[in-house]
């Protein structure tokens, strides 16, 4: 039995064994393809976790930015203008947005400038941004809430690093006037290719009955604002060809008084090129109101600038700028013509962080002129 | 006039809202570029000096651990997501002897900057190639108002051409 028994032990073994090396290597088949669908699982998991956007906090669709700039101005004041040294965070900038759907998405900034806000204080905290945005379809929008004039350069798009110069050039502040948002509705979109437009309809300026107001002080800043006279903007712009954008809006307010005193328009025309090529680039922008019923020439209040620049690589640009504006413009007796030429560098050590240096030099009618040099460090992300 | 103005954009703001900005979907484009015979997705991982390159190219560390891609012996495609400002723009490249051949902007989420997917700014990187400093072999103009959807658009052609170099080392 013995005899017979081991070669059939033999002979079972060794028709097992193939058989078994083949269960392994299907086992190990097995046991890869289970570990590459773990793996495939634990990145997933581990890939939604960490999100998808560079700063957004819980559930992935509430998102927070901000952008901030401190200016150190070094000023000779002469014929009777003020001598001006000093050192300023002139802002500090907090975004929030939130995304409700995929259609619906809310967006605020809250700013505060000059550091501390309060009685006394230099500083302000304001909200300059908060409104809800809804598709409408894909190439159209609507938004609903407080939110940025669309016009000119600067007002809607004033992150430090995207523009020449420590301080924002004197027409968009003086003239436009920049940072203007108000409260209202807006329908956005394209209506061809490169060819974009907004309407708005919004609160307005109130520029009192003095019939001398500068426009800049007219600014009700949607705080308790008199809605007696609504704002109407249109704007127009082509982007057609990479590196250039023309654009121009219209504002126009019936009754700048809000009610209070004879009713007269204010309305605004504003006109502007962007154009970039290579290392070379060309801002020019030209903005002019027509004030009904002001005197002392400020029924027109305009200016223009034109700024050539040119990256000497990618981390560094120079710049010079030739400004001019006039706040009662509508009186040439009034000597109000303002000139300031600039001329300076940004150096941005990262895309988003930029440290800047510039000269001014005025020669305003009034021969009251501010000149020196200005630094300035700013950042977004 | 204010009236009729107001319950117009009321009126369009009321209606049923479509998302803006999904002009075509990654799926269809895979479609598309591969005349309905997509092959099977590959995936190369991110890990080691991949990653750090990667995250040289982007500017920050990339948000996924791999990235899918499909590939014929002619050309692959990549399709990918950056961020601009705030939402994430989806792309697509197609790669053909370590150029780029074709890119859409499939998805864009951003608020403004949306001309970017049009074909008079997409075709400038056309034929564009990768320098020894993982460089655009060319300059890219931008678009005013839209310079962080460039910029981010720029970084992702980037990465792709990156990817695919080292698709061809495996």
């Amino acid at each position: 039995m013995r005899i017979f028994k081991l070669p059939a032990l033999f002979t079972a073994a060794a028709l097992s064994l193939p058989m078994s090396v083949h269960a392994s290597e299907a086992d190990l088949q097995k046991q890869i393809n289970e570990l590459k669908s773990r793996i495939e699982a634990t990145s997933e998991i581990v890939e939604s976790s960490t999100g998808n956007s560079k700063s957004h906090t819980g559930n992935g669709k509430t998102q927070i930015g901000g952008y901030g700039e401190m200016h150190y101005n070094n000023l000779s004041g002469k014929g009777g203008a003020s001598d001006k040294t000093e050192l300023d965070f002139h802002r500090f900038v907090l975004f929030f947005g939130h995304e409700f759907s995929d259609s619906i998405r809310f967006f605020s900034e809250l700013e505060v400038e000059h550091v501390i806000a309060g009685e006394g204080q230099k500083g302000e905290v304001e909200l300059e941004q908060a409104y809800i945005e809804f598709d409408i379809n894909q190439d159209h929008y609507a938004k609903a809430g407080l939110f940025l004039v669309p016009v000119g350069i600067v007002n809607e798009t004033h992150e430090p690093p995207t523009f020449y110069g420590v301080e924002r050039n004197p027409i968009e502040k003086n003239i436009i006037p920049a940072t203007w948002w108000e409260g209202g509705a807006s329908v956005s979109g394209e209506f061809a290719k490169g060819w974009s437009y907004d309407v708005a309809l919004t609160s307005g300026l109130d520029l009192g009955t003095s019939g001398t107001a500068k426009v800049r002080d007219g600014r009700n800043k949607v705080a308790s604002a008199s809605a007696e006279s609504l704002m109407t903007t249109g704007r127009i712009k082509w982007t057609g060809i990479p590196g250039l954008e023309i654009a121009a809006t219209l504002i126009n307010q019936d009754d700048y008084t809000q009610g209070l005193g004879t009713k007269n328009a204010a309305r605004l025309i504003e006109t502007h090129a962007i154009w970039h090529t290579g290392s070379f680039a060309l801002r020019a922008l030209y903005a002019s109101w027509d004030i009904k019923g002001q005197t002392s020439g400020y029924d027109k209040q305009s200016g223009f600038y034109i700024e050539p620049s040119f990256k000497l690589s990618e981390k560094v640009g120079v710049f010079a700028r030739y400004n001019q504006y006039d706040n009662q413009a509508g009186d040439s007796s009034q000597k109000g013509e303002k000139t300031q030429t600039d001329v300076g560098i940004n150096y941005w050590p990262h895309p988003d962080v930029v440290i800047k240096a510039d000269y001014q030099n005025q020669s305003n009618d009034n021969n009251q002129d501010q000149n020196g040099f200005n630094i300035g460090v700013g950042y977004q992300f | 006039m204010y009236k009729l103005l107001f319950i117009l954009i009321m009126f369009t703001i009321a209606l049923p809202g479509w998302s803006r900005g999904t002009y075509q979907e990654p799926a269809d484009f895979l479609l598309e570029i591969f005349q309905q015979k997509v092959p099977k997705a590959k995936v190369i991982w991110l890990s080691g000096e991949v990653r750090d390159k990667a995250t040289e190219i982007l500017t920050h560390k990339p948000r996924s651990l791999r990235v899918r891609y499909w590939a014929n012996n002619e050309k692959s495609i990549w399709v990918l997501d950056e961020i601009g400002k705030t939402e994430p723009i989806t792309v697509g490249f197609v790669i053909s002897d370590n150029k780029i051949t074709r890119v859409k902007v499939l998805i864009f989420r951003e608020s403004r900057g949306s001309e970017i997917r049009h074909n008079f700014f997409t075709r400038q990187f056309n034929n564009a190639k990768l320098t020894q400093q993982n460089k655009l072999d060319r300059h890219i103009d931008g678009i005013t108002g839209a310079t962080l959807s460039v910029r981010a658009l720029t970084r992702l052609s980037r990465l792709a051409l990156y990817l695919n170099q080292q698709r061809l080392k495996k």
